[in-house]
């Protein structure tokens, strides 16, 4: 995968480009807006990481600059700002996942990992398949092995968006983020709970667990033969 | 500045100015009308009683001749307070009349002249103004007849004066009273700029002085006041916050720090290094997570978040972090009951208010023992309902409860009682509730629940008006 760090921070920058390319990725990196825009605009980037404040040109008009030149590269948006409403600001100038410093790498390559996939994504399709599993999004079924398994609806959410994003891993934030829709630090790890009733749903009984847990990063739905 | 030069500049003196000058052009204007009027009056009533006596003798003369009028005229102008008279031949000798002298040239002219005269039993020098008509009489005779003007002089000369003295009176009078009213007002507004010195110097507990007359100065002062007073709070607030941060976020940065130091002089093998470096990263995501919720609290206390409010079912809220937290509650052996049938409209933060509602119910899971409780006690209930203009988000548990005399404290930041130090969590969880409810225009309410704690999230309910102001 090819990225694009824009940010002002020599230090975290190349803390980023390394930790990076340790696990398999290209990453270039650019120190102000203006060059992280002329970079950013021939298009050949896969996921975009920008700084919401940057020298010469902020990070939301970068992205505003892209998005009007039709550069669609998916922008994740790192900023000191964590608020609700700055987040939002944030999505509506055309960023694609916003990420509050300080933030865990494990967290931040998570979500990039997920925006890269997303163009080409399963975002499309009715029926996800991961080994014997099957979720149908239109008639709401989930079956393993041919057996239906009934599940609340949020158990639903929370399974189709784990399938969806299937062989990836999925951080506690961003399940809390999209299946609850609740941007903020819930204290306790209630999504542990969540995902271990679930866990005990599809996998229970079965000699094959699908639903991992990525330890120091969050959960993955894979079918363990591949 | 000088006393003077300020006095001149201020709002008042010039308002006072400009009504002086504009009341002195309409006193003038007044008299000048009355003036003009009455001359008029006074004019037209003399070439009336002139024209008449004018008719008179000419009928006179027409029926008995000269001889006629010269008895006739010399009969009138014997009268106290006559008119003046004269009748001269052809020639110009004066045949009969009561006028001594009159300016040259007079009786040459037909009509209407205003001249100087004396009469005839008067000294030289004492002349008068007169408005005189000459006639001229077949026969080469020439009649002229005419008035006094001396009242008209002196009418005027009254009006002249009253105009003079009462614009002099006015001029004086409105300066003073000017004077007076814009030094009452400059000395007010110079003790409040007084004191809003004292209080930008930083003496942020000082209020402008209030009248009680309830003048616009009045007014002016008590929003200044109100507005030192919420300055007040906020720099209290802040001062708070600064302290507690101080306070609370210095002591697990000096345990990291403790802790980084004991790895580089014990670790003996990597395991170790990795175990502390592991315990590192975990006391630091609790530092920033203690570090959010500060800025959360202190963002919903400054009213920021007022921007993004919305109306929604506050029902719907009860639910979805019931839902959320009820495997957790069921993990632990408690029973999360949820009654929220709605609708409960509210107009907020929908983030905010969903995160107080969450930290009320960590708090109860938290808190609530099933082991301590016989088989029913542990239950909590979460519930939204209506009570009059408010709606109420209560989360009830038979948990240890708050003693009566700690309800108050414990909504402060940062503080934990001592039952409650071996849990984890950082303190701002209720003082989070608490902020969200007072920028609602709200309340955190912590009742008895006979035995345990109900703490109660109260917003003013939405209704077809508008949120009102806190």
């Amino acid at each position: 995968m090819r990225l694009l760090i824009i940010e002002d921070d020599h230090d975290a920058a190349d803390y980023l480009a390394k930790a990076f390319r340790e696990v398999g990725h290209v990453a270039d990196q650019a120190f102000d807006g203006e060059e992280g825009l002329a970079l950013a605009l021939d298009g050949r980037y896969d996921v975009l990481i920008v700084d919401r404040m940057l020298p010469k040109r902020d990070g939301l008009s970068l992205i505003g600059a892209l998005r009007a030149s039709s550069v669609e590269t998916p922008a994740l948006i790192l900023s000191a700002l964590g608020q609700v409403d700055d987040r939002v600001k944030g999505l509506r100038a055309g960023g694609d996942d916003y990420l509050a410093k300080p933030y865990a790498f494990s967290e931040l390559l998570a979500r990039i990992e997920v925006l890269s996939r997303r163009r080409g994504g399963r975002g499309q399709e009715t029926l996800y398949r991961v080994g014997d599993l099957e979720l149908d999004r239109l008639s709401h079924r989930v079956s393993r092995a041919e057996t239906e398994i009934a599940l609340q609806p949020r158990e639903f959410r929370l399974l189709e968006y784990l399938m969806k994003h299937a062989g990836q891993v999925v951080t506690r934030t961003m399940l809390l983020e999209n299946v609850w829709d609740y941007h903020f630090d819930p204290q306790t790890n209630v999504i542990d709970v969540h995902i271990s009733r679930l866990r005990s749903k599809i996998d229970k009984g079965f000699s094959r667990p699908l639903l991992h847990t990525v330890r120091g990063a969050g959960y993955m739905i894979r079918d363990g033969a591949r | 500045m000088t006393a003077l030069g300020k006095l001149i500049r201020t709002t008042t003196f010039k308002l006072t100015l400009v009504y002086l000058t504009v009341f002195a052009l309409f006193a003038v204007f007044l008299l000048g009308y009355f003036a003009w009027n009455t001359q008029r009056l006074i004019t037209q009533q003399i070439t009336e009683t002139v024209d008449a006596e004018i008719t008179g003798l000419s009928e006179q003369y027409r029926q008995g001749g000269i001889r006629r009028l010269v008895i006739v005229v010399e009969a009138r102008a014997r009268r106290p307070g006559s008119s003046l008279y004269l009748v001269t031949a052809f020639t110009g000798e004066a045949l009969v009349g009561n006028v001594g002298s009159l300016a040259p040239g007079v009786l040459d002219r037909t009509g209407w002249t205003e001249t100087l005269y004396r009469r005839q039993d008067e000294s030289e020098g004492a002349e008068h103004q007169a408005l005189v008509r000459v006639f001229q009489l077949p026969g080469g005779f020439r009649l002229l007849v005419g008035r006094d003007l001396e009242e008209r002089e002196r009418l005027q000369k009254i009006v002249l004066d009253a105009g003079r003295w009462s614009i002099a009176l006015v001029v004086v009078l409105g300066l003073a009273g000017g004077f007076f009213v814009t030094r009452r007002v400059l000395r007010r507004v110079d003790a409040m700029t007084e004191t809003t010195r004292t209080i930008m110097a930083g003496d942020l507990g000082g209020r402008l002085a209030i009248a009680g007359t309830g003048d616009e100065l009045d007014r002016l002062a008590s929003n200044l006041n109100a507005m030192l007073e919420r300055i007040e709070g906020l720099m209290h607030g802040l001062k708070q916050v600064t302290d507690n941060i101080a306070h609370d976020l210095k002591t697990p940065l000096t345990r990291l720090r403790n802790r980084c130091e004991a790895a580089l002089r014990n670790a003996r093998s990597e395991a170790d290094y990795r175990a502390a470096l592991e315990a590192t990263i975990e006391e630091s995501d609790g530092l920033i997570r203690t570090f959010n919720a500060l800025l959360m609290i202190a963002r919903a206390e400054s009213g920021q978040a007022r921007e993004d409010m919305t109306e929604f079912d506050a029902a719907e809220i009860v639910r979805d972090v019931g839902e959320l937290y009820e495997p957790l509650a069921d993990e632990k052996g408690l029973a999360l009951k949820i009654d929220a049938p709605g609708p409960a409209p509210v107009k907020g933060n929908r983030e905010l208010v969903s995160q107080a509602l969450a930290n009320l119910v960590d708090n109860a899971i938290k808190y609530t023992r099933p082991e301590a409780a016989n088989g029913a006690n542990a239950e909590i209930l979460v519930t939204a309902q209506g009570e009059g203009d408010r709606i109420l988000l209560a989360v009830a548990d038979h948990g240890p409860g708050i003693a009566h005399e700690d309800r108050g404290r414990v909504i402060e930041r940062f503080v934990r009682l001592e039952q409650s130090r071996s849990e984890p969590g950082s303190g701002l969880g209720l003082s989070l509730a608490s902020a969200v409810a007072h920028l609602h225009a709200g309340e955190l309410r912590l009742e008895d629940n006979g035995p345990g704690l109900r703490a109660v999230i109260a917003l003013p309910r939405a209704g077809p008006q508008a949120l009102p102001a806190p």
